[in-house]
């Protein structure tokens, strides 16, 4: 069993040390002449005009937080469904009422009207 | 002789323990050495993905594809690969440098850590996981964050409200992919992906074609291609999150983009076409390799064919389809099939039955959605206007009149 996670371990070392030697190569390979009109942010050819860091629509974070309720839910259904043989009848139920209520929530919301993209 | 790679990897262990290094020391050389090969792997597909998603991309489209460099363009990749190692990065002025420059290894590396997990033949695994599926999901994410950081560490509006696109796009779709997952932990009664390779028998994809529709599409969704492109629309934010990159980091978002596709190919073949199964594929393990990896380009295939057909849609049109169609569905089918399932089991029904039942009842909730689909789709809410003529024509009174 710790076999596994080493290997996992071993793998989170590896996977970014990949592409992280790509991206360094070009620092040998690559010409570097970079000025003052090179580094600007590119706007539609014209100079950048205001601040970044516009205001955005309060729908993204809705969405947000309609998601998180959901994620949270569905990750206490894994134990669920991974021990499904050897659960009671009662725990079943429970489990689909559960499902329900989620639905029940989903529906809200669209009732809501939080579903909108307006 | 029928399992080439654990001989090498025997004749490795052989040769280091040969050398006088400890049993611990030697698994842990054994691990890394691994590990750099799968990722290795990973990494080379990537060059001949380019190469096979351009060609396929022009026969659909009904021109030639790349053909210059090398027989059929094969060298195109290499080609591509020379000139941007040699080009320039710029860093945007006022761009936090740590994030811009930690985004795109992030946007690769968390794909490659799905390649962990992956059994590749019966004898071929990465390491057996008993969390595999939650691994996948909880790995997956990372590619999420890289996307967030490179828009918001970019000091680029373009970047930012592509940032905020994927925000809204990856974690809607992150639930319908969630549930579709669950049909094959609940047939395997595992999350591990070996126990759920060796439960398909039939394969997932029969017991639950819905489940395999569902995750596909919603796969479609989290590696952000087209129709589902929102984050990265060249007509409206121009390049969106990877805006302000060059040279290979901007490479590296797109070789982790072509990597993703692959993966999801993979996990495809891995949850629901039967991994490495397939006639001999215990016997000789090479053989399972070869069926893995066609089955992974039948996904591969699937998802490059979808892009290259259906345009872009928009983005509420996109929100819609996920909140009011796929996760509704994806809750019904759970629903069914884990209370199916548990009659199925409590009956003591044969494999074939409890197989037929199952597809049955996918056929049925299909038929069913369409059929509601058919009823309550709305017009599009759009103003009707009066036609206005483009040119008035003169006024009778005046112009009948000839001059004189």
């Amino acid at each position: 069993m710790d076999n596994n996670w080493l290997y996992i371990g071993l793998f989170f070392l590896v996977a970014p040390l990949i592409p992280a030697l790509a991206i360094l190569a070009p620092l040998f390979l690559a010409p570097k002449k970079p000025n003052k009109i090179k580094s600007q942010i590119y706007e539609c050819g014209i100079e950048t005009y205001g601040e970044t860091w516009i205001q955005f629509k309060v729908q993204y974070y809705i969405f947000a937080l309609i998601f998180l309720v959901f994620d949270i839910e569905t990750v206490f259904l894994y134990p669920w469904a991974v021990a499904y043989n050897s659960l009671p009848l009662f725990a079943v139920f429970e489990g689909v009422l559960f499902i329900i209520i989620l639905l029940a929530g989903l529906v809200y919301v669209w009732r809501k009207g939080d579903l909108e993209w307006v | 002789m029928s399992d080439p790679i654990n001989l090498i990897a025997n004749w490795l262990q052989g040769l280091l323990l040969g050398l006088g290094l400890s049993v611990g020391l030697t698994k842990i050389i054994l691990s890394f050495v691994g590990a750099v090969v799968v990722a290795t792997i990973g990494m080379l597909t990537v060059i001949f993905l380019i190469w096979l998603e351009r060609k396929i991309a022009g026969r659909i489209q009904d021109r030639l594809g790349p053909n210059r460099a090398g027989p059929y363009g094969l060298l195109q990749p290499f080609a591509d690969v020379i000139k941007i190692l040699t080009k320039e990065y710029t860093t945007p002025d006022g761009a936090d440098v740590v994030v811009y420059n930690i985004a795109p290894i992030m946007a690769v590396a968390s794909v490659l850590l799905i390649w962990a997990v992956i059994p590749f033949a019966s004898t071929v695994v990465g390491t057996n996981l008993n969390v595999g599926v939650l691994y996948i999901m909880a790995v997956g994410a990372f590619g999420l964050l890289s996307i967030l950081m490179a828009g918001l560490s970019s000091n680029n509006k373009f970047a930012l409200l592509g940032a905020f696109r994927s925000v809204a796009q990856l974690i809607s779709y992150e639930i319908p992919m969630v549930v579709s997952l669950l049909m094959p932990v609940i047939f395997a009664r595992s999350m591990g992906l070996v126990d759920i390779v060796e439960a398909q028998m039939p394969w997932f994809i029969i017991l639950s074609p819905l489940a395999a529709l569902i995750f596909i599409i919603a796969s479609m969704a989290e590696v952000n291609r087209a129709p589902f492109d929102l984050m990265e629309a060249e007509s409206e934010i121009v390049a969106g999150f990877h805006i302000e990159y060059s040279g290979m980091k901007f490479g590296m978002f797109y070789v982790g983009e072509f990597l993703h596709v692959f993966t999801v190919g993979a996990l495809v073949a891995t949850l629901f076409l039967g991994g490495w199964r397939g006639p001999w594929a215990e016997q000789y393990p090479i053989l399972g390799l070869i069926y893995f990896y066609i089955k992974t380009f039948v996904g591969y295939f699937i998802v490059a064919w979808v892009r290259l057909t259906v345009p872009r849609i928009r983005i509420d049109q996109m929100l819609d389809f996920n909140w009011k169609f796929l996760t509704p569905l994806s809750l019904v089918l759970l629903i069914i099939t884990a209370v199916l399932d548990r009659v199925l089991v409590l009956v003591n029904s044969e494999r074939w039955v409890y197989s037929l039942v199952m597809f049955l009842a996918n056929i049925l909730i299909i038929w069913a959605t369409v059929e509601v689909l058919k009823k309550t789709t709305s017009k599009p809410k759009r103003k009707e206007f009066p036609m206005r003529p483009v040119a008035m024509a003169p006024e009778t009174s005046t112009s009948t009149e000839p001059s004189s």
